[in-house]
């Protein structure tokens, strides 16, 4: 890349990508480190992705193993689907982040480490017996040794900066030396540091110091026997950002509004990992969003979903606990048939279990999680910028079918980043929210009346007349109402008839809902593969590249993944049908594969992780190698 | 961007005039006969054409309670959601929708027991909504266990052996919670109830009202003792925004304040009409609101009804509306394009 700041190099090698983790304490700055790498890569036309992960708590105690903050990125020259299985180069700030992460470093791959924070008591603390720069037990690595602190310290010496203040700058030291180490430019992380510090020019001065001090000693130490290069990726034409999946999704429900031309209520609580959805949502006021962060879980459910009956589109964003506690009012909206989109950031459960950490465990709760017989259409994003139009999906659903909508992400799509090519706005899909304006039933008298649970003949959904409407006043409750008029009704057969007009209704968005996009080449020719893995939500990376890589070594595999769990796409049955054997892929104990498996009497079979942790590629490629070894094996038998 | 914000707001049209039965929906009201709640419901549907509003932009939200049966009898547009949520609904209708004037119905379990946290966070919030909660101290359509509001030692089926929580006293509850509004009525006297709840109406914020409401099935005579036709002159202590607090035949009695910082009930004769409380509900700070809604210790001493706070304080629809449209000033419309091209962009091909 041309760069004024890059001279010559005596030695390039051009590789094919790479996998850099940033891993020190909580307090080092490892996430911004790894944004700005991130940032820049994709700059340069890399194709990326990105896994952040960190402690719970906001200041674990420094130095040891519960508060190492860690980034991993994935960059590479081809267009990639996972932010990589295991790290070919760990950046380890103290002895603790080596220990917590060296595990995952491929054998034979570099780890930089700030050898000032190996002093007796930090490698103590980490629960090292001896020091591993010195045991030997780093054998298998390329280990550098870089006394990050004490270079920094001297960097910002002509500024006055205290060595205490100083320190502070080391993560810009490091990502100085990584970015020479790739041949990042270093303008657009300068330009960072003048834009976020704007406010502490000390800070700015320091940072930069380092940054460069970093870059000029990857040049000048020889301690590095090549500087890499990674060739930008050939992306479709377009025009690309790069989008964590909270982000996209919270744009997702910008544009979803914009396109039904309702104003966004999102009535929300903090909670962990689904926060950024409402900070991004704040900051958009000018489209006319009003957030409300409410006093609990349940009053921002019942503050969107008291939106929703006014004409606004009601959004409630949160994660595990907090959908525990919007269940009713989730039920609630069944039964007054009311458009509203609830995020389901999933975490690792059950109670507050991992709450930084990913996992697919609600899928059944929002299949299910309600008394009596309430369904609710899913939808499931299936990566950090798919996000986006997931939650377009989620809306329209939402507004044209008069239904509430879960739309569930996880932790691992929610802080993941990937370049996204921007879609042109101008094609986005328009939602009707066709509010009804006049009366639907004449009374036996002859006047004209509302009936608010009249339906449609074709969606089955009810008339959503909102207040202000003159001559439509109308009450709606959860006690179970008439077919029709909506008055309260106990009556039996009254009650069968809508408990199966809810269900059909939901039942009936299939109509609407693309037919499930295989990916077989076989298919086309006659010759399907035997095995289909099939997925949801943020597998799709690790199962799509463990397809791929199945397929380089011959075997033949097809792949589905939806994005619509209830309804099913109405394909579904058919396509499961194709194959001898279905593995379903989830980080959780499996939940797809009960759904599946009731609905369409398959024996699927599950793949299940609940690390907190999604798929490796490898994990995912050897369930398939091991599955088809006996399916091949009987096929050569035949032949 | 172009959001339509989803509002037919009458504007300066003319409402027409209406009359009770206008605001009755066709439903058979279905309380117990004799149950408080009819007067109320009378109350209601009386006021509601005098305030010159019209139907369409008038809305009743409940929870789940005998009280919250409310919204199916008026022909307004209405919603009985679940128990205790009804603040916390009618805070997003609230927000969403400044042109309407909504109403949230409960009653002393539905507010003060399980939704307790939407009860006062919409008050402190001040969301522009009217909320009127009938105590009956008793939980009625569970068929008779105590409530927050019964009194300690109150013998039901779920306390055979009497009751052992201090009960709260809902206006206290209010008046801590920030409330700008904060009223007492009971339902045995209409004009007393048409004049309240047309102040909370008319009020701009949240504005709370305890209606005293009898239930005759599950806790009869709760409040007979200060509401009764022959007891209320005695037991019924008026509160008059700049008028001395006093009470009784020819207002015999009265409201003083003591050099000890306490609430006392004295002769006028022999204290002197000077030395009554003068009652200002608009003052600031609410530590006098709050010894008055304190004065009775039960409906069994002289209790003070009437408006006990009335502060302005903007409502909080009126703040969300004006920092959407600061924002919109300095940073212009919302333009989707815009946004997915906020950060950093590249462009390939
Ligand atoms: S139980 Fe009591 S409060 Fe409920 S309707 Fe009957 S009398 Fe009224």
């Amino acid at each position: 890349m041309s760069s004024t700041m890059n001279p010559p190099r005596d030695s390039v090698s051009s590789i094919g990508s790479l996998v850099v983790r940033f891993a020190g304490d909580s307090g080092d700055g490892m996430q911004v480190t790894g944004d700005q790498f991130t940032a820049a890569s994709a700059l340069f036309g890399n194709d990326l992705a990105t896994f952040p992960s960190y402690p719970a708590e906001i200041r674990a105690p420094a130095g040891t193993l519960a508060g190492v903050s860690a980034f991993q990125v994935h960059i590479a020259d081809h267009d990639i689907l996972t932010p990589g299985d295991a790290p070919t180069v760990l950046i380890a700030m103290n002895p603790a982040a080596l220990r917590a992460n060296v595990e995952d470093v491929v054998t034979g791959g570099s780890i930089i480490v700030n050898s000032d924070a190996f002093d007796e008591r930090a490698v103590a603390k980490a629960g090292y017996v001896s020091d591993p720069l010195r045991d030997g037990s780093l054998a298998q690595f390329r280990v550098y040794e870089v006394p990050m602190t004490t270079l920094t310290v001297e960097a910002c010496k002509p500024i006055g900066a205290k060595p205490r203040d100083a320190e502070r700058s080391k993560n810009f030291f490091a990502l100085g030396l990584v970015s020479w180490l790739y041949h990042h430019a270093l303008e657009p992380t300068i330009e960072f540091v003048e834009r976020r510090y704007a406010a502490r020019p000390l800070v700015v001065q320091a940072n930069t110091l380092a940054l460069r001090a970093g870059w000029n000693f990857g040049e000048t130490a020889e301690l590095f026997e090549s500087s890499y290069e990674i060739p930008p990726t050939t992306l479709e034409p377009g025009t690309y950002t790069n989008v964590t999946g909270n982000t996209a999704l919270a744009w997702g429900l910008i544009a979803g509004a914009h396109q039904a031309g309702l104003s966004l209520f999102l009535g929300s609580y903090p909670i962990t990992p689904a926060s950024d959805i409402l900070h991004e949502l704040a900051k958009q006021k000018h489209f006319g969003i009003r957030t409300l962060q409410a006093e609990d879980e349940i009053a921002g459910v019942g503050a969107a979903l008291g939106a929703s009956f006014g004409g606004a589109l009601g959004v409630t964003t949160t994660s595990g606990p907090g959908i525990d506690l919007k269940s009713e009012t989730i039920g609630l909206a069944v039964s007054l048939e009311l458009p509203l989109v609830i995020v389901d950031v999933q975490r690792g459960g059950p109670s507050t279990g991992l709450p930084t950490k990913t996992e697919q465990g609600d899928l059944l709760h929002a299949m299910y999680g309600r008394h009596g017989e309430a369904p609710v259409p899913i939808v499931a994003a299936s990566t950090p910028s798919h996000c986006f139009a997931a939650a377009i999906e989620a809306v329209r659903i939402a507004v044209t079918y008069r239904t509430p909508v879960y739309l569930l992400s996880d932790g691992y799509l929610a802080n993941g980043a990937e370049p996204w090519r921007l879609p042109d706005v101008a094609t986005l899909p328009t939602i009707d929210p066709a509010f009804r304006r006049e009366p639907n039933h004449t009374a036996p008298d002859g006047t004209p009346e509302f009936w608010p649970y009249l339906r449609d003949d074709e969606t089955l959904a009810r008339p959503w007349a909102i207040p202000g409407t003159p001559g439509l006043e109308h009450r709606i409750g959860g006690i179970e109402k008439q077919d029709g008029s909506g008055d309260v009704s106990y009556d039996p057969g009254n009650h069968a008839l809508m408990v199966r007009l809810r269900a059909e209704r939901i039942a009936g968005i299939a109509r609407t809902i693309p037919p499930l996009e295989l990916d077989d080449p076989g298919a086309a020719t006659g010759s399907r593969a035997r095995l289909l893995v099939l997925g949801w939500g943020s597998t799709y990376g690790a199962i799509a590249a463990a397809v791929r890589r199945s397929r380089a070594r011959g075997l033949e595999v097809a792949r589905a993944h939806l994005v619509h769990l209830n309804p099913f796409p109405s394909n579904l049955g058919e396509v499961l049908a194709e194959y001898d054997t279905v593995l379903v892929p989830e980080t959780n104990l499996g939940q797809l594969v009960k759904l599946v498996r009731a609905a369409f009497l398959v024996d699927a079979i599950g793949l299940n992780k609940v690390e907190g942790r999604p798929f490796r590629v490898s994990e995912v490629e050897q369930a398939i190698v091991d599955l088809l070894a006996p399916l091949t094996a009987s096929k050569e038998a035949i032949a | 961007m172009t959001t339509t914000d989803a509002t037919t707001a009458t504007g300066d049209t003319p409402v027409a005039l209406t009359t009770r039965k206008d605001w009755a929906s066709d439903q058979e009201v279905r309380w117990c006969p004799g149950c408080g709640d009819y007067s109320i419901l009378a109350a209601v549907q009386l006021l509601l054409p005098e305030l010159g509003v019209a139907r369409e932009n008038t809305v009743f939200v409940s929870g789940i309670g005998c009280a919250a049966r409310f919204p199916y009898y008026m022909s307004t547009y209405g919603m009985h959601s679940i128990h205790g949520r009804a603040p916390a609904i009618a805070t997003g209708l609230a927000i969403s929708r400044p042109d309407l004037d909504v109403w949230v119905v409960s009653g002393d379990g539905d507010a003060l027991s399980i939704g307790g946290n939407h009860l006062i966070h919409a008050l402190r919030r001040n969301v522009d909504i009217t909320i009127l909660m009938f105590n009956n101290q008793i939980y009625g359509l569970t068929k008779g266990q105590y409530s927050p509001t019964s009194e300690h030692g109150k013998v039901t089926k779920s306390t055979p052996f009497g009751s052992l929580d201090t009960p709260f006293n809902p206006l206290s509850v209010a008046i801590g919670a920030e409330a700008s509004f904060v009223a007492r009525t009971h339902d045995m006297d209409r004009k007393h109830m048409m004049a309240t709840l047309r102040r909370a109406h008319d009020h701009k914020g949240a504005a709370f009202v305890e209606i005293l409401q009898n239930c005759n099935v599950f806790n009869d005579g709760a409040f007979e003792a200060i509401t009764g036709k022959a007891n209320r002159e005695q037991m019924l202590v008026p509160l008059e925004h700049g008028e001395p607090i006093r009470f009784g035949p020819d207002g015999s009695k009265g409201v003083v304040l003591g050099a000890d910082a306490q609430l006392r009930i004295e002769d006028v004769d022999a204290a002197g009409v000077d030395a009554l409380l003068v009652h200002d509900e608009q003052r600031s700070d609410p530590s006098l609101a709050f010894m008055l809604s304190r004065l009775a210790r039960g409906p069994f001493e002289p209790t003070p009804i009437g408006v006990f706070r009335a502060v302005e304080r903007p409502a909080y629809g009126q703040l969300v509306d004006e920092q959407i449209a600061q924002v919109r000033e300095r940073k212009g419309p919302g333009d989707l394009e815009a946004l997915l091209r906020s950060a950093t962009t590249w462009t390939v091909g």
